[in-house]
C-alpha cells in the first residue's frame, strides 16, 4: 500500500460509500457533539419528518454558549441574558429528553464548553471522526481525530443518519522545527502561524501539525493549536497521537479499559503518517523565531509579536481595521491601554491555562482600570483549579472567577465589553463586535492576558514576572 | 429546497475582504431557535447606527443596492463560525447569490444547502465585478457561468452534487436516508462503530 498520511487513514476508515465524480463520499461520524445554539432547527427538522436520532449513544450534548457564568440568584433563578437565551437552553433540554440524548446540563458535574468536555470525558479518541455544529470542533484534532465543524442542516443529517456527505479535502503539512523559546507557548505559536499563512491560508485543507516543536507540546497545548486551525480557514487540524496522548487519555471515563485499552493504543499508534506520505502543500516554521504574539487588527491573521511595530496597512480594509482597533502603524501593541481581560474559551480555559494566568497574578493585583474575568472551560476544570487554590489567586488579585461557559469568547450570554473597550482575550476571534458591539479585541496567551491585567496595558509576561523577582 | 436554474439581478458590492460570520449576523442574535426572520438582523452592526437609523456608510443601504439579489464581496467571504444563521440571514435579507474569488468552506457548504448560490470566480473577474457595482448579471447554474450585459461569460465550478441538488431541488437528507443499508452495513462491519 502507498504511504498514507494520518488524514488519509482517518478518511479511509470512515468511508461508508466512496465518492464518485457525481456524488460526495458518505462519511461515518463516530461522535456527534451538540450544543444549544446550532441544534434547535435541526431537531425541528427531524420532528417535521418524523425521524429518530440514529445513534443517541454516539451523540453527546452540553450547555455552554448562551449560559450565564454567574450562579443562580437568591431566587434560585439563573441570570440569563434574555428570555430567548433561557428558552434556547430549555429547548435543548427538551430535545435531549425527547430524542434520548445524553446531556451534560446544569445538574451535571461534567458540564462545560463542548470542546473542553469531549476530551476530558475521553469521548474524544484518536482515530475517530468527530463533528459538531461549531467551527472550533477542530480542537479535537489534537488527539489524532478527524474533527470539524458543520452547519445546522448537517447537524440534522448526522442526527438522522450518523453520516455526512463530504468531498475529500486537501492536506497541508505545517512542520514546526526547533523548540519554542522560554516564556513562549502554544497560543503564541498558533497566532504566529496564522499571521504567516493568513486567515484563508488553510481553506480547503486539513492541516497536520508536525515536527519537534509540536511533539514537545502537552495535550492542552496541542488543543490550543488545533483549536485555531479554523482561524486559518482550514477544515480541521491534526496532530498524530503519541505517548503524550495515550498518557493523557488513560483512565478517562469513556476510553477503553484493561485489555481493550492496550488494544486501542496499538491501533492508535499506527495512525501516524507513514514515512514518505505526501501532502498537497507543506510549510515550515521555525519555533525559535516565535515570540509572545498578539493580534492588532480585526481578524486572527493580523498577528504580530507583542513588541513588533504594527505594520502599515496595505489596503483600505486593513486601514479600517487599524482605525477600529485604534492601533497605530509603526508602534507595537505593547503599551496599549487595556479595559478588560478575559481568560477562558475553548482555546485557553483548561487547567494549565489557568495556572499560567495565576502564576502571573500570584502576589499581584489587577490594575484598577481593568476588569478581569476568568472563566474555566468546564466544571471539572473549575473543581481542579479550586482544589489547588487558583480561584483564591484570582480573587486576591481582583479578578472575577466564574462558572464554566463560552462567556466573553462569543459574548452572547451577557458577558461582554462595552463599545470602544479594549479586551485582551485568550479566545480565538477578534472580529469586529465579537466581544460586544464596538469592542476591540486583542488575542493573546493566558500569560500575556494576565500580565496585561496587572500592567493595565498590553504587556509582556516575562517582564512582569521579572519585575518582582528583581 | 426549490430548484434553481437561473438568476437575474443587478449586483451590489461589499468590497471588504474577510467579511466574517459575526459581521453577517452578530453572535448575540444566535439565541433564536428558528431560521426565519433573520433578514432584519443581517449585517446588523454595520448596517445600523447606534440609534437604529440606517448607516449611510454601509454600501447595501444605498438606493442603488436596493433590490439587488447578487452580492459581490471581497475575498474570503463568510470566514469564522459555522453558524448557518449567516446564510439564513442573507437569504431573508433578499440575497440569492454571493460571488467571490474565495469563500470560506463551512459558509459555502451551508449556503449551497439553503439555495444561496455561493460561487467562486477567478480573481481578475472578481476584481472587475468589485469595480463595477450595479451591473446586471444572469447566473446560469446548469451552464456554470455568469453572463455579463455584453454577453461575456465568467465561469464558475460547482461541486457536481451541489449543482445537481440546486438544479433539481434535491433533498440531501432524503438522499442520505436512502443510504441507510450501506450505513447499517458499515456499522456491522466496523466493530468500533457498532
Ligand atoms: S468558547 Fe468560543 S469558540 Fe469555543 S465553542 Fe464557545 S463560543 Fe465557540
Amino acid at each position: 500500500m502507498n504511504p498514507r498520511t494520518l488524514f488519509d487513514k482517518l478518511w479511509d476508515a470512515h468511508v461508508v460509500v466512496p465518492e464518485t465524480p457525481d456524488t460526495p463520499a458518505v462519511l461515518y461520524v463516530d461522535l456527534h457533539l451538540v450544543h444549544e445554539v446550532t441544534s434547535p432547527q435541526a431537531f425541528d427538522e427531524l420532528r417535521g419528518r418524523g425521524l429518530a436520532v440514529r445513534r443517541p449513544d454516539r451523540t453527546l450534548a452540553t450547555l455552554d454558549h448562551s449560559t450565564p457564568t454567574l450562579p443562580p440568584g437568591p431566587d434560585g433563578q439563573r441570570p440569563y441574558a434574555s428570555a430567548e437565551a433561557r428558552a434556547q437552553v430549555a429547548q435543548l433540554e427538551a430535545n435531549c429528553r425527547a430524542f434520548d440524548i445524553e446531556l451534560h446540563g446544569w445538574d451535571s458535574a461534567e458540564r462545560g464548553i463542548v470542546h473542553v468536555i469531549g476530551p476530558e470525558l475521553g469521548a474524544t479518541q484518536p482515530g475517530m471522526t468527530i463533528v459538531c455544529g461549531d467551527s472550533h470542533t477542530s480542537t479535537h484534532g489534537a488527539f489524532g481525530a478527524l474533527a470539524f465543524g458543520i452547519g445546522t442542516t448537517e447537524v440534522g443529517h448526522v442526527l438522522a443518519t450518523q453520516c455526512l456527505l463530504q468531498r475529500k479535502p486537501k492536506t497541508l503539512a505545517i512542520h514546526v522545527d526547533g523548540a519554542l523559546p522560554p516564556g513562549v507557548g502554544a497560543k503564541d505559536l498558533v497566532l504566529h502561524v496564522i499571521g504567516r499563512i493568513g486567515v484563508d491560508g488553510g481553506t480547503g485543507h486539513v492541516i497536520e501539525y508536525r515536527g519537534a516543536a509540536i511533539e514537545a507540546l502537552s495535550m492542552e497545548e496541542r488543543m490550543t493549536v488545533c483549536n485555531m486551525s479554523i482561524e486559518a480557514g482550514a477544515r480541521a487540524g491534526l496532530i498524530a497521537p503519541d505517548e503524550i496522548t495515550f498518557t493523557w487519555l488513560k483512565g478517562r471515563p469513556r476510553v477503553p479499559q484493561g485489555e481493550a485499552w492496550e488494544c486501542a493504543v496499538a491501533c492508535w499508534r499506527a495512525l501516524a503518517s507513514d514515512a514518505g506520505a505526501t501532502y498537497d502543500r507543506e510549510i515550515r516554521i521555525d519555533a525559535r523565531e516565535v515570540r509572545p504574539t498578539v493580534t492588532y487588527g480585526t481578524h486572527p491573521g493580523m498577528a504580530i509579536a507583542l513588541d513588533a511595530p504594527v505594520p502599515a496597512p496595505r489596503n483600505a480594509p486593513e486601514a479600517r481595521a487599524l482605525a477600529y482597533m485604534r492601533a497605530e502603524a509603526g508602534r507595537p501593541m505593547r503599551g496599549m491601554p487595556v479595559d478588560v481581560v478575559f481568560v477562558g474559551s475553548c482555546t485557553n480555559s483548561r487547567l494549565p491555562d489557568l495556572r499560567e494566568a495565576a502564576a502571573v497574578l500570584r502576589g499581584r493585583r489587577v490594575a484598577s482600570s481593568v476588569r478581569m474575568l476568568v472563566v474555566p472551560g468546564s466544571e471539572a476544570v473549575r473543581r481542579a483549579a479550586e482544589a489547588e487554590g487558583l480561584h483564591d489567586v484570582f480573587h486576591a488579585a481582583g479578578a472575577e472567577w466564574r462558572v464554566p461557559g463560552c462567556s466573553m469568547c462569543i459574548a452572547m450570554n451577557g458577558d461582554l465589553a462595552q463599545p470602544g473597550q479594549l479586551v485582551v482575550s485568550t479566545s480565538n476571534r477578534n472580529f469586529e463586535g465579537r466581544q460586544g458591539k464596538g469592542a476591540r479585541t486583542v488575542l493573546a496567551s493566558p500569560a500575556t492576558a494576565a500580565a496585561s491585567a496587572v500592567a493595565g496595558f498590553v504587556a509582556d509576561a516575562r517582564e512582569v514576572l521579572a519585575e518582582v523577582a528583581a | 429546497m426549490k430548484p434553481i436554474t437561473r438568476l437575474h439581478s443587478r449586483t451590489a458590492v461589499l468590497p471588504d475582504e474577510n467579511i466574517d460570520t459575526d459581521r453577517i449576523i452578530p453572535a448575540r442574535f444566535l439565541t433564536t431557535t428558528t431560521r426565519n426572520g433573520l433578514g432584519k438582523l443581517c449585517f446588523h452592526d454595520w448596517r445600523y447606527l447606534p440609534d437604529g437609523a440606517d448607516n449611510p456608510a454601509f454600501p447595501l443601504n444605498r438606493t442603488e443596492a436596493h433590490g439587488c439579489s447578487i452580492l459581490v464581496a471581497g475575498r474570503n467571504f463568510g470566514c469564522g463560525s459555522s453558524r448557518e444563521h449567516a446564510p439564513w440571514a442573507l437569504l431573508d435579507f433578499g440575497l440569492r447569490a454571493v460571488l467571490c474569488s474565495e469563500i470560506a468552506d463551512i459558509f459555502r457548504s451551508n449556503a449551497l444547502k439553503n439555495g444561496l448560490l455561493a460561487l467562486v470566480i477567478d480573481a481578475p473577474a472578481h476584481r472587475w465585478l468589485l469595480d463595477h457595482p450595479g451591473i446586471e448579471l444572469a447566473i446560469d447554474v446548469a451552464g456554470e457561468f455568469v453572463e455579463l450585459p455584453d454577453g461575456g461569460r465568467i465561469g464558475f465550478a460547482l461541486e457536481p452534487f451541489a449543482r445537481h441538488c440546486l438544479l433539481h431541488g434535491v433533498d440531501q437528507l432524503g438522499f442520505l436516508l436512502g443510504q441507510s443499508q450501506a450505513i447499517a452495513h458499515y456499522e456491522q462491519t466496523h466493530p468500533e462503530a457498532a
